[in-house]
């Protein structure tokens, strides 16, 4: 353990939780203050350099306070946006050449970092497979969050002619109307991934809450909410979609809302049934006796117990939208060009195959390797919430 | 090798061959990634004919040593040492394909719940055929006609046709003898039977009891009987070991140790249920706390209550008995305000409640509060020690912060758990009878006038039990409780109750205060279920089936004796 020993000196022996939070906080933003200023604005530098100190700072904490690692990632989450603020008022300069969308990245890349600290120990257990499925999705996110940095040139820009080679230019060659490949490939990653992203969370928030509401109250809103689901659902949802998407046109709310009310169905089912278990049980039914409300109930008894499984299928339901949004897109219907996303980009150079091309098969790859590193991770948490051992 | 065990003095029927012998066992559970041992080299030896007693709270590690006698031993555990010698074959080191010949043919096991234990989607006797035709032993037609015979001697009431019932069309009494005569199937040489009346009411336990004590003496099996109730142990073995933490406390023949235990825990385990509530003199007040005033209550169509009246007087305790469905549990569910009832209705301090608890406020809420008979469900496995019990504080009384924190600490004292140790644990890091304590705690916190206690100790064990009991007791002086106490245990009765309702079949048979309750004359049902609760005198099995075949004690209407 090279961090414990690193994390000895001065701040050894008993302190406060506070005091530490303080204590690395402070050495945390000198190390910033002292990075920026040597390597200026050079954008590649600093993002290495940001995500250096703050897995430092993270880890230093997480080994040397004897705080929970929980309340450790919270605060330090907390307190390194506080210190972001700071930076960016005293580096202004610097930080103007870059877009927003970096910083909203760093924050991202930020979150994951502290959320792989704080559960260092469960992470350290976790089998090969989740490991490659975390390093998957953390790859994905830092690419999407970075995007206008990583990519050689601009989302639409058409830079040469259609269908050129791999090559020192364009790494990934050119597509149908001449744009980078990989430029396209990067952008992709941003639309396709956060709009799938974007629509499942929504799909939870209406299923889920809907799910819960009928599990707990039964009766009448059981029935009614229940039924317009079974409706729902008896429609293909694939032809459903495309219906709906054509009566209310393919802009990307109309489209974020119709997948997700359409997802919503089967969440709804998944949290009705799993809440039900729940709502029998007998701390219900106390909670119920010592007059809590419908919503304390749903919030403190039921959905700590149900998380679990809703978690997985967070997991599972992201990777069905993502495909479906591809489907979509590969139909005609889904994110309209010129906006950059795999599943129309597969379309659009499907041609290559032809001449035994692989450029068209790798948004098709960079969509399956999402979908199985997602997968990996899901099967790990459900394995873990089960409690089954071996 | 005919043995009379029940008459034999202690050693007079070691004749038989060692059939079981455990050497230095020693079993490991997996626990947090790390193995730790939870069995610390135990011997067991066991002869043709003998019976067994293992004995101890939960986590002694009877269940596993019984398993282990199987060569068997559960998920996340292992043998980690020492021997199994069945019959000259080690187990230990027998290959999963040898242990599946001997398992069922040889050695049969009898699991404590029936119910979770039979395939719900086969009939009784398709499930009794499997091993004697799987191990290749008789035909069918021949195994069907054993297990007849087995369901006679068993006592079954109508034992041609009850085979050909589904697990779930006999009642928790028959399906354990259903299991016990399965495990008879092939004559074994040994069986173990693992707590196999601790879920069934004292009257049915009587008949299970007579059952397996029979059929072993019949075909002179050998087996080990795992219970945590030395009253019902000492009816059924030979031999006793006691155990504590995966030690051997003590060993010694049945009758020699009930007489002269050498071991202090002996002597606890011995001295359990004699804790005993001194009765009270003063009179009643005029009107009572809680008064239930002719009932009526139906699940859909089905009347479970029929014309229920009760009164609980403030700083006593009410002990409602009987045997399950009769109505008790459904008796509180109506108090509370669970179960609106059909006819009838509840009174507080002389006022009428709302039926249903969601009319009633908060204060009517508060005063009356409930303890469940599974700490377990009853409390949200997902939440910490300090928000279960914090939870009422803050609802009822509007307790923050500091002063939330200090009444929780408080209360955790006063149902004696260190505050600091468990102020942040989760449920999942306590034991069964702490989770009991916490839920009494949520019901103190809310100070209430009166609790009612569902089965609060049924599925503890006796010496937590006994505990619990005594705290319940301790609060009431303290605080001035009323206390509605369900249980379908005689003894529990005995020691904390001031009056007694009987329930049968949704109506009440019998009430008055204890001493009078107690002693006779009784009421039938109330005689029957006084005699089955079992005593520490290994002839008391003997002698009630005895007096009951003569006449001169109440038996089950239609239980099949």
């Amino acid at each position: 353990m090279s961090m414990t020993s690193l994390s000895g000196g001065a701040f050894s022996g008993q302190s406060s939780p506070w005091a530490s939070r303080i204590a690395v906080a402070a050495v945390h933003f000198f190390l910033m203050v002292l990075f920026l200023q040597n390597t200026g604005a050079d954008t590649w530098a600093s993002i290495g350099g940001f995500l250096f100190i703050h897995l430092y700072s993270v880890l230093v904490l997480a080994y040397w306070s004897k705080m929970e690692r929980t309340a450790a990632g919270d605060t330090l989450i907390v307190t390194l946006m506080l210190e972001y603020v700071v930076m960016v008022l005293l580096f202004w300069d610097d930080f103007r050449s870059w877009p927003w969308s970096t910083f909203f990245g760093l924050v991202m890349v930020q979150v994951v970092a502290f959320a792989a600290v704080t559960y260092w120990k469960e992470l350290r257990q976790a089998p090969p497979t989740a490991w490659f499925g975390l390093i998957v999705i953390m790859l994905y996110i830092m690419i999407a969050a970075t995007a206008p940095i990583i990519a050689p040139f601009g989302e639409t820009e058409i830079v040469g002619s259609e269908y050129e080679e791999w090559g020192e230019e364009y790494l990934l060659g050119t597509d149908n109307l001449g744009r980078d490949m990989l430029t396209r490939i990067v952008y992709g990653a941003r639309n396709t991934v956060g709009i799938a992203f974007v629509t499942t969370v929504l799909a939870f928030v209406i299923g889920g809450l809907c799910g819960l509401l009928a599990a707990t109250m039964r009766g009448w809103t059981d029935e009614v909410m229940s039924r317009i689901v079974d409706i729902l659902m008896a429609i293909p949802s694939l032809i459903f979609g495309l219906l709906l998407l054509t009566i209310f046109g393919t802009s990307v709310l109309s489209l974020i809302i119709v997948i997700a009310l359409l997802d919503s169905t089967r969440v709804y089912r998944l949290a009705r049934a799993v809440a039900m278990n729940v709502v029998v049980m007998e701390f219900v039914e106390a909670a119920r006796l010592r007059g809590e409300g419908l919503w304390w109930i749903i919030r403190h008894e039921i959905l700590p117990n149900i998380m679990p499984p809703l978690v997985a299928e967070f997991g599972l339901r992201f990777c069905f939208v993502f495909l479906f949004i591809s489907a979509l897109s590969f139909l005609g219907l889904g994110i309209q060009p010129p906006t950059a996303d795999w599943g129309s980009m597969v379309r659009d150079n499907a041609t290559l195959i032809t001449f035994g091309e692989p450029t068209p098969l790798i948004p098709a790859g960079a969509i399956a390797l999402l979908t199985v590193g997602v997968n990996f991770v899901v099967d790990w948490f459900l394995h873990k919430a089960s409690g089954l051992k071996e | 090798m005919s043995t009379d065990s029940t008459t034999a003095e202690a050693g007079g029927d070691r004749k038989g061959e060692v059939i079981l012998q455990m050497r230095g066992l020693r079993i490991e559970g997996r626990a947090d990634e790390e193995w730790h041992e939870i069995v610390h080299g135990v011997d067991v030896v066991l002869r043709r004919g003998e019976v067994l007693g293992l004995i101890g709270e939960s986590g002694a590690g009877k269940s596993t040593i019984g398993l282990a006698a199987m060569g068997f031993s559960r998920d996340g555990c292992r043998i980690s040492g020492g021997t199994v010698m069945f019959d000259g074959v080690d187990l230990t080191k027998a290959s999963d394909e040898e242990l599946r010949r001997y398992h069922g043919s040889r050695i049969a096991y009898v699991a404590q719940s029936a119910a979770a234990s039979f395939n719900p989607a086969h009939k009784l006797i398709d499930q009794y055929c499997e091993a004697p035709t799987q191990h290749g032993i008789q035909p069918r037609r021949e195994a069907e006609a054993e297990a007849i015979d087995l369901y006679r001697r068993l006592q079954l009431p109508d034992p041609e046709n009850i085979g050909f019932r589904y697990p779930h069309q006999v009642s928790g009494g028959q399906l354990q003898r259903a299991m016990t005569a399965m495990a008879m199937a092939c004559r074994p040489d040994l069986i173990v039977f693992d707590e196999p009346t601790t879920a069934l009411d004292v009257t049915t336990q009587i008949e299970v009891l007579s059952a397996i004590k029979g059929i072993v003496e019949q075909f002179d099996t050998a087996a080990i009987y795992i219970t945590h109730d030395l009253a019902v142990v000492s009816q059924m073995a030979d031999r006793i070991m006691v155990l504590r933490y995966g030690n051997l406390v003590e060993e010694g023949y049945t009758r020699q140790m009930i007489q002269d235990p050498q071991k202090d825990y002996t002597r606890d385990l011995l001295a359990v249920r004699s804790f005993r509530k001194p009765p009270i003199n003063e009179e009643n007040p005029e009107i009572p706390l809680v008064k239930v005033d002719n009932v009526t209550a139906a699940y859909g169509k089905l009347v479970v209550l029929k014309g229920v009246s009760m009164e609980i007087h403030k700083k006593r305790t009410v002990a409602v008995v009987g045997e399950s469905g009769s109505g008790k549990s459904t008796t509180a569910r109506v108090i509370t305000g669970l179960l609106p009832p059909l006819e009838g209705e509840i009174q507080y301090d002389g006022q009428t409640l709302p039926r249903d608890y969601r009319k009633r406020n908060k204060d009517e809420l508060r005063r009356l509060q409930m303890i469940y008979q599974m700490a377990d469900t009853a409390i949200n496995p997902r939440q910490r020690v300090a928000d279960i019990i914090g939870r009422p504080l803050e609802f009822y009384l509007g307790l923050r912060g500091d002063e939330k924190e200090q009444r929780v600490r408080d209360l955790l004292e006063m149902i004696e758990l260190d505050p600091d140790q468990f102020y942040a644990r989760l449920p999942g890091e306590l034991s069964g009878g702490q989770k009991q304590r916490v839920c009494i705690a949520r019901a103190l916190a809310a100070e209430p006038e009166m609790i009612i206690c569902d089965e609060v100790t049924s599925a503890l064990d006796q010496l937590v039990a006994e505990e619990i009991l005594k705290l319940l007791q301790r609060l009431q002086d303290e605080l001035g409780l009323a206390y509605m106490f369900i249980t379908h245990d005689i003894a529990t009765v005995r020691a904390i109750a001031d009056e007694i309702y009987v329930m049968l079949q949704g109506e009440v048979v019998e009430n008055g205060p204890k001493q009078d309750v107690l002693s006779p004359p009784h009421h039938e049902y109330t005689e029957l279920l006084l005699s089955s609760v079992p005593e520490m005198d290994p002839d008391w099995l003997e002698g009630l089936l005895e007096r009951r075949a003569a006449g001169t004690a109440p038996s089950l209407p239609g239980s099949g004796n």
